[in-house]
């Protein structure tokens, strides 16, 4: 069927700011569509409220819209652009959700809109779990005996009648929000009202628990004409009970013979047909490992976390080809973008072994459970591909960049005894898989291993093969044979040199005099049969190379920035995209290294290269050997790609743009205090510093409060202030957990307007797009602040100060392209505080907003250009008519046992943005974004710090105003009564009820403000109301300028919402 | 212990010996199903040939005994890049390297398999030798490599003497018996019998050399004709048979081997394709209803579609890749038949249905 001729106009909806369970994959499988629609003639009208997308560009929606993703919203922007229709399958689950909404309540109908890629009947069906389970039921799919609750005593009954443990699974959450195993009655009573507080629809299936089958999951696409195909499936080497975005997962599957595995894709098929989904879908199942029986775990039938794995594992674009299905082609008419030869109507078939491994932000939240459960935790994931498991599994390990370079590295096992090993085995987190290796090491046997994990024996045995290639290395001599079998299941030079007792050097000239080379295979979706040009590759050891290393034009390598994580998000990919296509258009040819499968630069025809591989020094070298590039850029790939400089100009490689010195400069303390000292910019006196002792003494020197922070990281990674001797010696010893290559910085605390700039520099002259201001003073992470552009209460006067400092610290760091620099306006004077000269998480909103592309700039600039020659002006630039307001966004429920508390650490997920040509509307739209909307009851709880408390009550009184019923812990009551604001006072938890919990339990508090003392707070009971706040659904903030703004935001609410004007950014010039 | 795979074009890979420690020459082919090598191994239209799994990972799941396609394993050679060690799978019965030894399957592991792929996608198919002794002079053995060309296999591979089947045996569902089908095995899988049975028909298996009139004196409901290895037509006496059967009322079903059999009896050309189809994710298009589905293949000749007549036949089934004729129906003649393997194992089960089509028209 050839093209639909009514769809002229489409309405993508995004996924909005990134949270755990819904990340980097949808920017991916929405930048593909839109791309896709574009190249068929459609008009394309986006909106997503996440400014740091690559798919809220203007390259790639026609019209793009910022906003908050909210049913309202969206319909604002449809009677604005009438488009004929509405695509919802690309935005997750909030995408469809609204999709869903705006079906429902008739306004598409209404409005004369349609809704391709699904219809509301399929969503239903899919999603609504009593729905589901009809539909499952009629075609004679097996799911777990289940039934669906709206109340906790329907879930006991069942749970009685089928036993324990059961599944709790809340409808209409993202990422399993809420759900989980209960045990016996009480657990489940607990799960089971949070998750029913926690679904859109009030409901949770309860189901049996199948916990230890094996989790396969197929991914299968559908035209309208009934066409079917798998894209592929995949293993969780984690059995049923964790979630598959913290499994590590394998594909193909491996343990499956081709009875078990045609089953399921029959059945997978047979759901999608009954389903009728034109596009694509996930099907996840259990299946019992000793029997034929399976269980239809979950249907997506949308593009997802899992479609974004399986479009990189395969070559297969599902989204893309999701979106021409959308628009009327069959399967059999959409060429193969990888052969040419072949159309989407062909399956997959691999002739390599792909491991993904979840990055889990445990190193974030130190206090937090590991414990691996049903609800997914894991903020991003690393892709590997190999010709072999074993070599996947390593190429992955490395890839995390969590100071893992093969499964020996941890070092919490030392001391362990057998018995403490098995107990070890026991727990589900993300230690499991170092833990069956040392379990091997110690002997036990590899079927009790199986007998406690459930993982199957030949995951088991793999990790087998690598511990005794560990003991081999360090017992035998290391033979060409030897050393050949290492390299082929990827250990490192620096690991076999480790074991070896060798030098790392050695081991790699040994390897390089005896021909033991990386060789590089081509991802091409049909395991040879046919001949395809894509370029996307992978390495192995002990092949024959098939990638040309040939060259007609200059080449550029761009770093990517590896996993998603906290203080180093999507924004990075942002950046790296845009240079890849900078430099594309200036005829430079480009390759891409990455290992993020859920990003748009890891997407086959972004760069004119792909390489897919673990981005560490060895790995980069490959293909350095191979590709001899003529530059390397680092500044775009975030601290990833930085940490990389240093190699590649051992290996002979430029660096373009800043050099490595003048990097280096802005890191290391005193080289940079020289510079400081040279521009005569002030900046908070501090001191570096290694040992604890060290620490103590420069604190007492400055005088507390102080801030203690690692050089050399992202995201305030480690950074704390302390206010005492014993947060000095506790933050040390955190911190000197990882051996630490470079000093300690401990800087005296000034507690002033944050202020934040990213610029552009040619050595000569510098363009500053704009200068941010955050909301809450320092102390807290830029990345967790909200930011405002333009700054409002800095005045003109400091703003110059501010620009000067600026073009000073550029130039004497010489920076050649993007310099991001955080100052901090105290008592009228202005410090800075910390300068990055690379990329930063701020640049694509402030691009965005400005209308001015830094990315693109500062690749010109690397180039050699001048930013006069680019024709601007150097110095500030002038205001934009918007005033646009980046809002964090945190993913604490996910995380059991993360305290909430914002500090110098970067804690959140994503971000949105509010953009209004009023100050106060932006506020509205970046809380509205956020999802900060609080609900009808309209009681809260303050809890202040005794410094603080003077300050909060004028915030009190405007809640009281707004109408809002206050209590408050004892001291804090004391202090607002006696300003005559009624505060009723309500006891501690340790205090005899009813406390703080009870009244939180009770379900009747929409907001917490809760302002601890800084440092490592002692008492357990803040963290303990802000954790159950946390998990019952309130919002809860622990900064009084965010409280301010919030009533800020509420005092507007009622005008803002009648008055809410929507506005396309691609039209910002 | 080292083995080497010499090619006719004199490129050698080195690799490990498996299976049984044995000299042969063969046609090598290559197959890309992920899933299912002992199918693979069990299939008799691979007589004549030695495989290359394209998949590098194979053996992971042990063998199953009960998924052969039939009683022995017909390659003269297997390829893989790796076999693994361990084997697991509840069925599990064997590891996979013992299977080839039993069978006296010789093989080789930890090539480059996609370097040889390759050069099979580039050159075509090509004869090859799998040897453990370390030959200095190629020039010695290459003319010999050369020479080889797989001949009289639908001979080997067939049964000796007719069988009869009735629903319940190998594996099958136990229901009524409301048809008679005769079974011209020219080199069977059994889950064209089984996908027979269990759909209420009593087959009769022939041996691919009998009389058509046997055949017809029987009194099938319908007649099918098997998939099988090598040239189709060397099978020149087979022809003639198949001539008379299609002169008959009895409706015939025709699978791979079967369909290029009919296709020479009625008067089509066959020919060589360059290096074939050999896996589980063939989309073949049903030109009727504009239908694809995902199809499992193992093929090295192709009907020819210029010396088709399409007065006595029409094309129905067409390959979405490449084009290629991938199903006949004739004319005035209750006979379809089909390129693919309906019958599945290894591979997709999207056309099954073929055979319900095949049994409403008895």
């Amino acid at each position: 069927m050839p093209k639909r001729s009514d769809i002229k106009k489409v309405l993508v909806i995004g996924s909005g700011p990134i949270v755990i369970g819904q990340a980097a994959e949808f920017d991916y499988a929405g930048t593909q569509a839109c791309r896709s629609l574009k190249e068929e003639g459609v008009e394309v009208v986006l909106i997503n409220s996440n400014p740091a997308t690559i798919m809220t560009d203007k390259d790639i929606a026609d019209k793009v819209y910022i906003e908050p993703l909210t049913v309202d919203v969206v319909k604002k922007v449809i009677l604005k652009e009438r488009p004929d229709s509405v695509l919802p399958t690309l935005g997750g689950q909030a995408g469809l959700n609204i999709g869903m909404e705006l079906e429902e309540c008739g306004f598409l109908k209404e409005n004369h809109v349609r809704l391709i890629g699904t219809t509301s009947l399929t969503i239903k069906k899919a999603e609504d779990r009593l729905e589901f389970k009809n539909t499952m039921e009629k075609i004679g799919e097996p799911i777990a005996a289940s039934t669906v609750v709206t109340e906790v005593e329907a879930a006991v009954a069942f749970a009685d009648e089928i036993g324990y443990p059961v599944v709790i699974r809340p409808a209409y959450t993202l990422g399993g929000s809420g759900g989980g195993i209960a045990h016996d009655r009480e657990e489940l009573e607990d799960i089971c009202a949070n998750g029913l507080r926690l679904s859109r629809v009030g409901q949770c299936l309860i189901e049996r628990c199948i916990a230890g089958w094996k989790e396969i999951e197929y991914e299968v696409m559908r035209d309208s004409a009934g066409n079917c195909i798998t894209v592929c499936n995949m293993e969780n080497i984690d059995p049923v009970g964790v979630h598959t975005g913290d499994s590590i997962v394998v594909a193909p599957s491996q343990t499956l013979a081709d009875k078990e595995y045609q089953m399921l894709r029959t059945s997978a098929l047979n759901i999608i047909t009954e389903l009728n989904i034109t596009g694509g879908c996930n099907v996840q199942y259990a299946l019992k490992p000793d029997s034929f029986e399976y269980c239809v775990i979950e249907v997506n039938p949308r593009v997802s976390r899992s479609s974004a794995l399986a479009s990189k594992a395969t070559g297969y674009p599902i989204a893309k080809v999701a979106a021409k299905i959308a628009l009327g082609y069959t399967l059999d008419e959409i060429p193969n973008a990888i052969t040419k030869k072949t159309y989407a109507s062909f399956e997959p078939a691999l002739d390599y072994c792909v491991v993904k491994i979840p990055r889990l932000p445990f190193d974030k939240f130190i206090m937090a459970k590991r414990t691996l459960t049903t609800q997914m935790k894991a903020t991003g994931e690393v892709m590997s591909i190999c010709t072999n498991f074993e070599g996947a599994l390593m190429k992955a390990l490395r890839s995390l960049e969590q100071h893992v370079d093969s499964l020996e590295s941890l070092g919490v096992y030392d001391g362990f005894d057998r018995e403490m090993m098995e107990e070890e085995l026991h727990k589900v987190d993300d230690r499991r898989i170092f833990a069956i290796a040392e379990a091997l090491r110690m002997g036990i046997a590899m079927e009790e291993i199986h007998e406690i994990t459930q993982i199957d024996l030949w995951f088991i045995d793999k990790i087998a093969v690598l511990v005794e290639m560990e003991d081999r290395l360090k017992k035998e001599e290391l033979t060409e044979e030897l050393l050949r079998e290492a390299k082929r299941i990827e250990f490192p030079d620096a690991v076999i040199a480790r074991l070896s007792g060798k030098a790392e050097a050695e081991v790699k000239k040994m390897r390089c005099d005896l021909g033991i080379t990386a060789a590089f295979k081509m991802v091409d979706t049909c395991a040879a049969e046919f001949a395809a040009s894509t370029p996307y590759y992978y390495s192995c050891f002990g092949s024959e190379n098939e990638v040309s290393g040939e060259k007609t034009r200059k080449r550029i390598m761009v770093l990517g920035s590896g996993p998603i994580r906290i203080g180093q998000g999507i924004e990075f990919d942002y950046c790296s995209v845009h240079s890849v296509w900078a430099f594309s258009k200036k005829g430079y040819e480009t390759i891409i290294v990455n290992n993020n499968p859920e990003t748009v630069s890891t997407d086959f025809d972004i760069a004119d290269k792909l390489y897919f591989e673990p981005l560490t020094p060895e790995d980069v070298e490959n293909i350095v050997r191979l590709e001899k590039p003529d530059g390397a850029v680092v500044q775009f790939g975030g601290q990833t790609a930085i940490k990389l400089t240093q190699a590649l100009m051992e290996m002979g490689v430029k660096i373009l743009g800043t050099s490595a010195k003048d990097v280096d400069a802005a890191e290391d303390r005193e080289l940079f205090d020289e510079i400081l000292e040279e521009c005569c910019i002030p900046r908070p006196a501090g001191k570096t510093v290694f040992t604890t002792e060290e620490a103590l003494k420069a604190a007492n020197e400055l005088g507390y409060p102080v801030l203690v922070r690692p050089s050399y990281v992202l995201g305030g990674q480690g950074m704390q202030i302390a206010v005492s001797d014993e947060d000095v010696r506790e933050f040390m010893a955190i911190i000197n957990r990882y051996a630490q290559e470079h000093p300690i910085l401990v800087d005296k605390y000034l507690m002033g307007k944050e202020v934040e700039v990213d610029a552009v520099c040619d050595g000569t002259d510098i363009v500053i797009p704009g200068i941010m201001e955050h909301v809450e003073r320092a102390g807290i992470h830029s990345g967790d602040s909200i930011s405002v552009y333009p700054a409002q209460n800095i005045s003109e006067k400091m703003q110059r100060v501010i620009v000067d400092y600026t073009g000073k610290l550029a130039k004497s760091l010489h920076v050649i392209g993007l310099i991001n620099i955080q100052f901090i306006v105290y008592q009228d004077e202005v410090y800075v505080i910390e300068v990055n000269p690379r990329s930063s998480r701020t640049v694509p909103y402030i691009s965005k907003v400005t209308g001015i592309p830094i990315v693109d700039l500062a690749s010109h600039v690397i180039l050699g250009e001048t930013l006069r020659d680019l024709g601007y002006t150097p110095g500030l630039q002038p205001l934009s008519k918007y005033i646009a307001i980046k809002m964090p966004v945190f993913s604490f429920e996910k995380i059991r046992g993360a305290d909430v508390n914002l500090g110098p650490e970067m804690k959140s997920t994503g971000e949105c943005l509010g953009i209004s040509e009023h100050f106060n509307e932006a506020l509205y739209k970046a809380f509205l974004g956020s999802g900060v909307s609080l609900p009808k009851h309209k009681k809260m709880i303050i809890t202040v710090k005794d410094a603080d408390k003077l300050e909060a009550v004028e915030i009190a009184r405007r809640f009281k105003k707004f109408g809002y019923e206050i209590f408050a812990t004892k001291g804090t009551a004391k202090v607002l009564n006696e300003h005559g604001i009624l505060a009723i006072p309500i006891h501690k938890i340790e205090q005899e009820a009813p406390t703080l919990m009870d009244l939180l339990l009770d379900h009747q508090i929409d907001l917490v403000i809760d302002i601890p003392n800084q440092g490592l707070e002692k008492a357990k009971d803040g963290f303990l109301i802000r954790r159950t706040a946390i998990e019952t659904g309130v919002t809860v903030l622990t900064s009084l300028d965010t409280a301010n703004a919030l009533i800020t935001s509420l005092e507007n609410e009622k005008e803002e919402e009648h008055e809410l004007t929507v506005i396309d950014i691609a039209a910002v010039k | 212990m080292k083995a080497f795979l010499i090619l006719e074009d004199g490129t050698v890979f080195t690799g490990t010996s498996i299976g049984v420690q044995k000299e042969v020459i063969s046609e090598i082919v290559f197959n890309t199903s992920m899933t299912g090598y002992l199918e693979v191994l069990t299939d008799p239209s691979y007589a004549g040939q030695a495989v290359t799994m394209t998949y590098p990972l194979i053996g992971n799941y042990g063998i199953c005994y009960q998924d052969m396609e039939s009683e022995q394993a017909w390659p003269d050679g297997f390829i893989v890049r790796e076999l693994s060690r361990r084997s697991s799978n509840f069925r599990r019965e064997d590891d996979l390297e013992t299977f080839l030894v039993q069978q006296g399957i010789p093989g080789i592991a930890g090539i480059d398999t996609r370097a040889l792929t390759k050069i099979l996608r580039e050159k075509g198919t090509m004869n090859g030798m799998i040897t453990t002794r370390e030959i200095s002079d190629l020039g010695e053995v290459l003319p010999q490599i050369k020479e080889y060309s797989p001949k009289g296999v639908v001979r080997r591979v067939t049964c000796k003497e007719k069988r009869t089947f009735v629903p319940g045996e190998l594996g099958s569902e136990e229901v009524p018996v409301k048809k008679k089908a005769a079974l011209m095995d020219f080199g069977t899988k059994k889950n064209i019998v089984r996908s027979l049975l269990n759909r209420g028909c009593e087959v009769t298996v022939y041996p691919a050399y009998t009389q058509a009139e046997e055949i017809l004196g029987d009194k099938p409901d319908g007649i099918m004709l098997s998939n099988g290895p090598g040239d189709p037509k060397e099978c020149v006496e087979i022809i003639e048979e198949i001539k008379k059967l299609s002169a008959s009322s009895v409706p015939i079903f025709a699978i791979c081997l079967g369909h290029q059999l009919m296709a020479l009896a009625s008067g089509a050309d066959t020919h060589k394709m360059k290096y074939g189809h050999r896996g589980a994710n063939h989309p073949v298009k049903d030109l009727e209803t504009g239908r694809v589905y995902l199809s499992s293949q193992n093929h090295g000749y192709v009907v020819d579609e210029a010396a088709f007549d399409k007065e006595k036949a029409e094309i129905s089934f067409r390959n979405v890749n490449d084009g290629t004729v991938e199903g006949v129906r004739y004319r005035g003649k209750k006979i379809f038949t089909v390129q693919f393997h309906p019958e599945a194992c290894a591979g997709p089960l999207d056309s099954a249905f073929l055979f319900d089509k095949f049994i409403e028209m008895m």
